[in-house]
Order: structure tokens, then sequence, then C-alpha cells
């Protein structure tokens, strides 16, 4: 790492190197990330993670390949009604005679999608609001913080729980209630952040040297605060798909679709329990498990990697 | 041999308060074993005031804070030490918590980190009373007033928090504590290390004025030699673990027998002296790794007279009537490497 | 008594006065009022949410209802919802600030009356469990921080961190089919199906009753407990860490002091100072498990009303709700942040 030659987004000082010297070609950018993909994988936690996460997003991109959609009809389906594991159906099947380990597989989709797209919005929101709040020094900035304060005092479900039902039921409405509930966390993080940043040295010899307040902000705060943004939406998906998940057994996602959430739901509804339908219960929530907890890992060795470059042992 | 319980009747000064003897500090918290103490020996009368003087790692916190087992539970402690006859490292540790406080207490540096935020000051006072003593809440309080009273702290701060005082009375208020149970000896370690020189000035003529008064040993910690010459009858200089020199403070710091104890000297400038205004003062070269066993004087790459016969074997300690050094220019009864 | 000079007053020392108690009244001014902007707050965005997010709240109201054109207008003008907005806004405030929370098409009940019945079930679920978090995770997080890293440490992290990946009520459900159902199996039913008392066991607080009730409670809390009990631990942890390497327990155990002792006296109440406010401070995540605990098992409390109430879905309702419990949280941070001030010595110099 010493002795690789600093690269634009790299480093504290990277925006006013490029600054300075413009026209020294600069290395590919692609080998920082390959460093960073490497020190990530090195870790224990970070290879677990990363082997689980692109397992299971391998399989609910590949899963049209080997699920029709028959399989996942109602009315169509030929499997006995809410029977026990057995041959042909390794989960067991649901009270339409559907394949569990089907639904399951094909559930990852919906629930993946959303838990993305929600973390892809909190961010959106979440960052633009701690950047300007932290940026701006003046009134606008202060009632931003406030106004982020003051949402962190809402409880989560009670709050999206009113969202969603107000917008109606169906994906989009999950998805808006929970960016509408995370952005607050990220919100103060990177406003820590870019209060921290912008406090250092080389902003003002940026400023000196002549940036104007669009510049600095994208070229010297920027860099500086997607590590940390990075690490926060990999955290913020394990718990985006939580809210999914709680959101749709409530009742208020799409009832046509099949998410772990709405199958869980569909189970509740239906008298799974009374049934002892273990095998229609137990696998949503395993796969919940799972994937949570390989974003959390693949989480912590991403903070763990950009804080041993930050502070070199 | 049983001690007598706290607080016993003064005796004679036949027998030393304090012996200790091939004194010896190891830590293995580490990978490596680090030697804090390589055998010190000293002896302290009743009544005597005694300096510990050295750098940082010298390991005079070590010896003070291993006279009551005060130590990690990593560090391995040999040798005796002899309270009133009693060796403390061979006794029990209800031996021990009888004796802590009762006999022998101690004023930590740094008083603001050292007593607990949340009790009052006042309660901090009468908790070891309690403990040693039967006594009821009401009399342990009312000698926590008569304490601060003392040490010069207003009476009705009995019922302040460590951080509404000032840093001086602070410190008062550990010297306070020290002397709760009548100790016969006390132990201050860099009593005022962070405090502004007039405070300290203070607070050095305080801790004077009690232990005289009351007939307490006291040992003194510090790294400040000009401290010591107030308040010390005797000095012991340590490095690297070892007492380097010892003998009657004015002494040892007026006339040096050992070159470390002479640079330590001339580090601070005295007043009216113009030749320690000109000269450099300081030490070359980096404190000794603690570490590695040393062959010879530890003080040897650093020492401007160092010879040959300075690496090689052990230096003891060479007596000169009430003055003892560990060089090898001290020669028995003559005059040191300035004579 | 020694000759020492009072060279220190309190004007060359610039010691402090310890603080009067009438210092702690401008504190409670600021924070209550505080209290009350963010309560204010909630009722804009409350209003906000329910009166101008819906396309029209009359024909949420009479969805699936035959309904004339005359009576939607009758209903619109009831509702007040033919006035200006900053009217309707006034009117909103003055009903929430007296109690009323509106109406419920569905039940023919006021919504006040409504959360009036079911407060006290959703109180007892979440004071238990709050209770029993509380004695599980100190006992945890005061051993696990005195031995950091050890074995006790290292499972109860595992084991909060595993708690926390799956959402609470799919352990909810897991529960119940293992031991409320009797169909696993040969688990018989231990625990009752759902619900919060058993027809004819008495009423009131006859010991069949409150045996009953609490029969019917220990799954509902069990479940509870597993989400937050984790907090507990990690806060009492990090706070025995925090106080054990400070140098006031080396003053400690040189008074003679046992272990235990200096462990008891000295340590833990300086290492409980943050959990009591910390449990005020995490109302918010509970009433979330409250909320999906209540609708796993049937258990008649404000969470399972929300729950029905999403289903027509009656907005006056779901309205009364969110107000109630985001109410509650709000207090709740201003009780912890009295407390906090009241009881760390150090924080009431400000």
């Amino acid at each position: 790492m010493t002795t690789k030659p600093p690269t634009p987004s790299s480093g504290a000082d990277a925006g006013t190197e490029a600054v300075s010297r413009p026209e020294e070609k600069a290395p590919s950018r692609w080998v920082p990330v390959w460093r960073f993909t490497v020190s990530v994988l090195r870790m224990p936690s970070g290879l677990v993670g990363v082997i689980v996460l692109v397992a299971f997003i391998g399989l609910a991109l590949l899963a049209p390949l080997f699920i029709h959609p028959s399989d996942l009809s109602v009315t169509q389906a030929t499997g006995p009604l809410l029977a026990p594991p057995q041959k042909g159906y390794p989960l067991g099947t649901d009270q339409a005679g559907r394949s569990v380990l089907d639904l399951v597989v094909w559930g990852a989709r919906a629930s993946l999608a959303i838990g993305i797209l929600a973390t892809l919005l909190t961010m959106i929101l979440g960052a633009g609001v701690g950047l300007i709040a932290g940026h701006s020094q003046g009134p606008i900035g202060r009632m931003l913080m406030h106004v982020t304060d003051w949402f962190i005092a809402l409880p989560t479900l009670p709050l999206a729980i009113a969202l969603a039902a107000v917008l109606g039921q169906g994906a989009a409405s999950i998805t808006i209630a929970i960016a509408f509930t995370a952005w607050t966390g990220t919100a103060r993080l990177v406003r820590a952040q870019v209060l921290a940043v912008e406090g250092r040295p080389f902003i003002e010899r940026a400023r000196a040297l002549g940036a104007t307040d669009t510049q600095l902000v994208t070229r010297q705060v920027l860099p500086n605060v997607m590590p940390l943004i990075l690490v926060s939406s990999t955290l913020t998906v394990a718990s985006a798909i939580l809210a999914e998940a709680t959101l749709t057994f409530l009742g208020l996602g799409d009832p046509t679709s099949v998410s772990w959430g709405s199958m869980l739901n569909t189970a509740f509804m239906q008298g799974a329990v009374t049934a002892g339908a273990w095998w229609y219960l137990i696998p949503p929530g395993i796969a919940i498990l799972i994937i949570v907890l390989g974003f959390t890992l693949v989480g912590r060795s991403v903070e763990h990697v950009l804080n041993a470059r930050v502070q070199p042992r | 041999m049983s001690a007598a319980p706290s607080p016993a009747p003064r005796r004679s000064d036949e027998v030393p308060l304090l012996e200790v003897r091939d004194l010896a500090v190891t830590y293995h918290s580490q990978k490596e074993p680090v030697y804090a103490v390589r055998g010190v020996d000293l002896t302290l009368r009743r009544g005597e005031t005694f300096g510990m003087a050295g750098e940082s790692g010298s390991g005079k916190t070590t010896v003070a804070m291993s006279l009551l087992r005060l130590l990690p539970a990593q560090a391995e402690t040999t040798g005796r030490v002899l309270f009133d006859g009693e060796d403390l490292l061979d006794a029990s540790w209800g031996r021990i918590r009888a004796v802590r406080w009762a006999d022998a207490s101690v004023v930590f540096q740094g008083a603001m980190s050292a007593m607990n935020p949340v009790q009052t000051v006042g309660a901090q006072i009468a908790e070891p009373i309690l403990l040693h003593e039967k006594v009821t809440e009401r009399e342990a309080q009312a000698r926590a007033r008569s304490l601060l009273d003392s040490v010069g702290v207003p009476s009705r701060r009995v019922n302040s928090y460590p951080h509404e005082l000032s840093g001086g009375q602070r410190q008062r208020v550990m010297m306070a504590m020290a002397l709760a149970c009548d100790p016969q000896l006390v132990i201050a370690d860099e009593p005022t290390t962070a405090l502004d020189v007039i405070v300290q000035a203070q607070i050095l003529a305080l801790l004077t004025d009690l232990v005289r008064e009351r007939g307490i040993s006291l040992i003194m910690i510090t790294h400040d030699l000009s401290v010591l010459t107030q308040t010390c009858d005797r000095i012991g200089v340590m490095y690297a673990g070892k007492l380097v020199e010892t003998g009657p403070s004015l002494e040892v710091i007026g006339a040096p027998l050992h070159p470390y104890t002479h640079a330590l000297s001339g580090a601070f400038p005295t007043l009216g002296d113009p030749r320690s205004r000109r000269a450099p003062g300081g030490l070359a070269g980096d404190p000794p790794d603690l570490r590695q066993t040393f062959d010879g004087c530890p003080f040897a790459p650093r020492c401007p007279l160092v010879q040959d016969r300075c690496r090689h074997g052990e230096i003891p300690l060479v007596s000169q009537g009430n003055r003892a050094a560990a060089c090898v220019l001290v020669p028995d009864g003559e005059g040191g490497p300035h004579a | 008594m020694s000759n020492v000079l009072q060279l220190e007053s309190p004007a060359v020392s610039g010691a402090h006065e310890a603080p009067e108690r009438s210092d702690f009244l401008p504190y409670l001014a600021r924070k209550a009022g505080a209290a009350c902007m963010s309560f204010f707050m909630l009722l804009v965005v409350g209003f906000a949410l329910f009166n101008l997010m819906p396309a029209d709240p009359v024909s949420a109201l009479t969805r699936g209802r035959p309904t004339s054109d005359a009576q939607m207008s009758h209903l619109r003008h009831e509702l007040g919802l033919d006035q200006p907005l900053w009217e309707r806004f006034l009117t909103y405030v003055g009903h929430t600030l007296t109690g009323n929370l509106g109406y419920s098409y569905e039940y023919h009940q006021s919504v006040s009356s409504l959360i009036a019945d079911r407060i006290w079930p959703t109180l007892l679920l979440m004071g238990s469990s709050t209770l029993i978090s509380i004695w599980l995770g100190m006992w945890l997080g005061i051993r696990a921080g005195w031995r950091p890293g050890g074995t006790l440490d290292r499972s109860s992290t595992a084991v909060s961190l595993a708690l926390w990946s799956v959402p609470t009520f799919w352990l909810g459900l897991i529960l119940l089919v293992l031991f409320g159902s009797g169909s696993v199996g040969g688990v018989p039913a231990i625990f009752p199906a759902g619900g919060m008392q058993t027809e004819g066991t008495g009423g009131g607080w006859s010991p069949g009753h409150v045996a009953d009730v609490g029969w019917h409670l220990v799954l509902p809390c069990v479940t509870l407990v597993a989400v937050i009990f984790a907090q507990y631990v990690t806060i009492m942890r990090s706070s025995m860490i925090d106080e054990r390497g400070n140098p006031y327990l080396l003053t400690a155990r040189a008074k003679g002091l046992r272990d235990e002792v200096v462990r008891r006296h000295h340590v833990v109440p300086n290492a409980l100072l943050p959990v009591v406010t910390v449990i005020f401070l995490q109302i918010g995540t509970m009433i979330g498990g409250a909320i999906t605990v209540e609708v796993v098992y049937s258990w008649p409390g404000l969470g399972y009303l929300t729950f029905t109430a999403l289903r027509i879905p009656d907005l006056q309702l779901l309205e009364g709700t969110f107000i109630i419990f985001s109410a509650a949280v709000i207090f709740c941070n201003f009780i912890a942040d009295l407390l906090y001030r009241a009881l760390d010595p150090r924080v009431r110099r400000q």
C-alpha cells in the first residue's frame, strides 16, 4: 500500500493531488477496488458473508430458469396440500399444494429487490440530508439537524405502518415506508463524517486553491464519506429485509407476489400454526436469518478493512 | 510472627518499620516478560521520609505498589517485604487487606481519576474507617470532617463530589483519605504532578507537616528531584529497576555519586547557580528496554563516563558512610566522579 | 491541628459551589419545552399523513358500501373536510389535546375508548418483558463485562446476533407452533394458542384469573424478551468494561476492600447509570416488537388493534394508535433525560 502512488479514489489527500497535478496519468481506477475486495475476502467473516450473498443473489437471479410460473400459481399447483417434507417436495407443500422450496427460492427475489431498493432510497435521502446538514453552517443545516433528531425519536414500526397504510398496499409503499424510517441513521452518520472531514486542513487548502462549494463536496468530501456510506448500506440492507418481512407479514405487501414475508403471512392467516406445519414456517425465517447474517458479516469486515486503512497498525 | 493490630502504640526505634530485601517484580502480560524491578533493598525507620526518584519506567511506582501487593495479577513479586517485622509477600490476602490503609495507605496521583466520581468525598474518606474500625456511620462522618479540616479543606465539603472541587482541594482530600485510619506509613505516588507550582508548594508543605506531626513514615515517589529535597530526609534514585544511589537528600543532590543522579539533578536548573543555566542538562539516548537482562551497568549506553569495566559483570551498590552508589567510579569511602 | 494557610479560597482556586437543587428547574423546563415541541411536530406529521395524503378519506371510509353522493357530501361536512386546511388542523389539535381521537366506524366506538380498553394488555406485556429483560441483560452483561472475551461473553454475543437477525414475529410463530399447537412431533400444547385469557376463569384479580393470564403471557413475553434483552446486555457489558479500567478501583482495593465488594459498591453503581436511561430510550424499539408479538399471539392490546385497523383500513383508528405510540416515546425520552440528570452527579452541573 505504501509503495503505490496515490490514486484519486483513495486517501485523505486524494483530492488535493488531483487538483495540483492534473497532467499526471492516474493508474487504473479499478486497482484499489480489487485490492479492497481481496482484503475483505481475506477475513473469515468477510469470506463467509460474500459466499452467502453471492449464493443467494445468484439463486434469486437464476430462479426463473428452473421454476415455472405454474409452480407458483395457487390454482395450477399439483402437490399434496400442506404436506410435510417428502419425496419430490424437500420442504413440503403449502395449503395450495405448491412446493415450499420453490416458494422460498422465488421469495428471495422480492425480498432482496425490496431490501436493496429501499436501501438505495435510504442512502440517497439520508446521505443527501447528511451532506447538506454537515456542509452548510447556516440555519438550513441546523434546521435539517433538528428535523433529523426529531425523526429519530419516532418509533419506526408505527410510522412505517402508518405510511404504508396511507399509501395503500403494495411493494412500492413498503419500499417507501422503509426508506422513510431508515434514512435518519444514515443522515446522522454522514453528517458526523462530513463535519469531521471538513475539519481537516486539506479542505482549507482546496478552498484556498479556489475550489467552489460543489467541487469541494463532490471531489473532496464525498470520496472520504463514501466508505462510510458503503458500510452503512450493507447493514441497512439487512434491516430493510427484516422490515420488509415484518410489513408484509402484517398485510401491507402485494398479496399476489411471493416473498418471505408474504409466505409467513399466508401461513399465519390460513392456520399453518394450528396445523403444526413447521416445514412451511421455518424455511422463510431461516432464509432471512442467513441472508441478514451475510450482509452483517460483509458489512463488519468492510468496516474493519476500512478502519485498518485509516489507522494502519 | 504475628504483627500487632493497628493502630498500634508507637514502639521505639530499634525495629525498622519497613525492610525490603531483594525485591524483584516481573510482568508476564506480554509475549516476553518485563523485568520491572530487579533486586531492590531498602530500609525505612519510623518517622523517616524517603523519596524515590527516577524517570518513567524506572520501577519506582512498581516498588511502591508492590509493598501492599497492589500490582495486577500478571505481576510476579519475589523477595521479602518486612513491615513491622511481618513479611507481607508471604501473608494471606485477609491479612493484607487488614494491613492496607490501616497500617499503610497510599496517596495516588491524579486525584480526579483516583476517586469514585459518584460518591461524595466524605463517604470515600469514611469508607476505610468503617471497614477497619468498629465505629458508627455518624462517628466516621465526624472524623471525615475533622480530617478535611486538618488538610485545609472546608469541612462542609464533606458532601461534595470530586468534580466539584479544585485540583488542589482534591489532592488534599486524597491526603485526608490516606490519614483516615492513622497509618504508620504513607506512600505518596507523584502527589503533585499536574498541579501548578504554587499549589504544589502548598501541598508539599502540608504533607510534610502532617507526617511530622503524627510521626508517620513517608515514601514519596516523583521524577522531580527538587520536590524531594523539600520533603524527604533520604533519597533513593532508581534506574532500570534497580537503586543506583541512596543517601541523605541534600547530599545526594548537592554532590551526586552516580552519573545518572548527576544527569537528573542537572536537568533541573538550580536558581542562583549560573553554571546550571548554561549546562545542557537532559540525557542522551533512550530509556532502557526492561525486557532484556543487562550485562554490566544498565546505564552504560548513556553514561558520559562509561568505561570498559562498566559493561560486564554485576555492578553492586558500594557504600560510603550513610550513602551508597552502584558505580565503578565510587571507591569505598572516597569521593565520586567529581572529586 | 496543622498550621496550613488556607490560601485556597474559592475565588483563587476556582472551585465550584455544590449546585443548588434549583438548578434542576431550568433544566426541567428546557426539556419539557423540547418535548412539547416534539409533540407538536408529531401532530403536524400525523395530520399531514392521515388527512392530506389519502386521496379522499370519505371514500376510504365508505369503501365497499354503497353510498349516494348526498350521503358522501354529508359525511364530508360532518368530518369537517370542507373547511380550509388550517382550520382543520386547529380543530384536529384541539380534538387531540382534549382526548377526542376520532371515531371508528368499524367498531362503532370512539377511538379513545378503544385505546383505553386495549392499553392495559399492552402495558402488561411490555412491562413484564422489560423487567425480565433487565434482569437477564444485567446478569449476563455484568459477567460478560467483568471478563470480556471469555466464553460467556462470546456466546452471549453470538446468541444476540442470531436473535437480532430474525424477525420477531417469526420467533413468535416458531414458539407458538412448537409449544402452543400440539401438532408438532409429540410435543403437547404446553401453552395456549393465543389470546390473553380463557373463558370462565373468573375476572379481576382472582387467583384463577391471574394464573390464567400469566399462563397466556408466557410465550408472548419470552418472544419479546428474546428481542430486547440483547440491548441490556450490551449496555451493561460496555459499561462494566469502561468502569473496570478506572483508577479509582485501585484506590478501593488499596483501602482493603474485597474484590466482590469493589465490584458491587464501586463498579456496578457506576455502570448502572447508563442502563437506567436505556430502559426509557428503547421503548421505541420495544413498541415495534410488541406490535408483532401481539399479532402473532392474538394478544388483545394496542398492537393487535393497529393490526385489525390495517385490514379495513380504519384510518381514524390507525391515526389514533400512531399518535399514542409516538407520544409515549416522546414522553419516555423526556423521562430518560430527567433521570440521567437526576442520577449522575456529574451531569447536574449543566
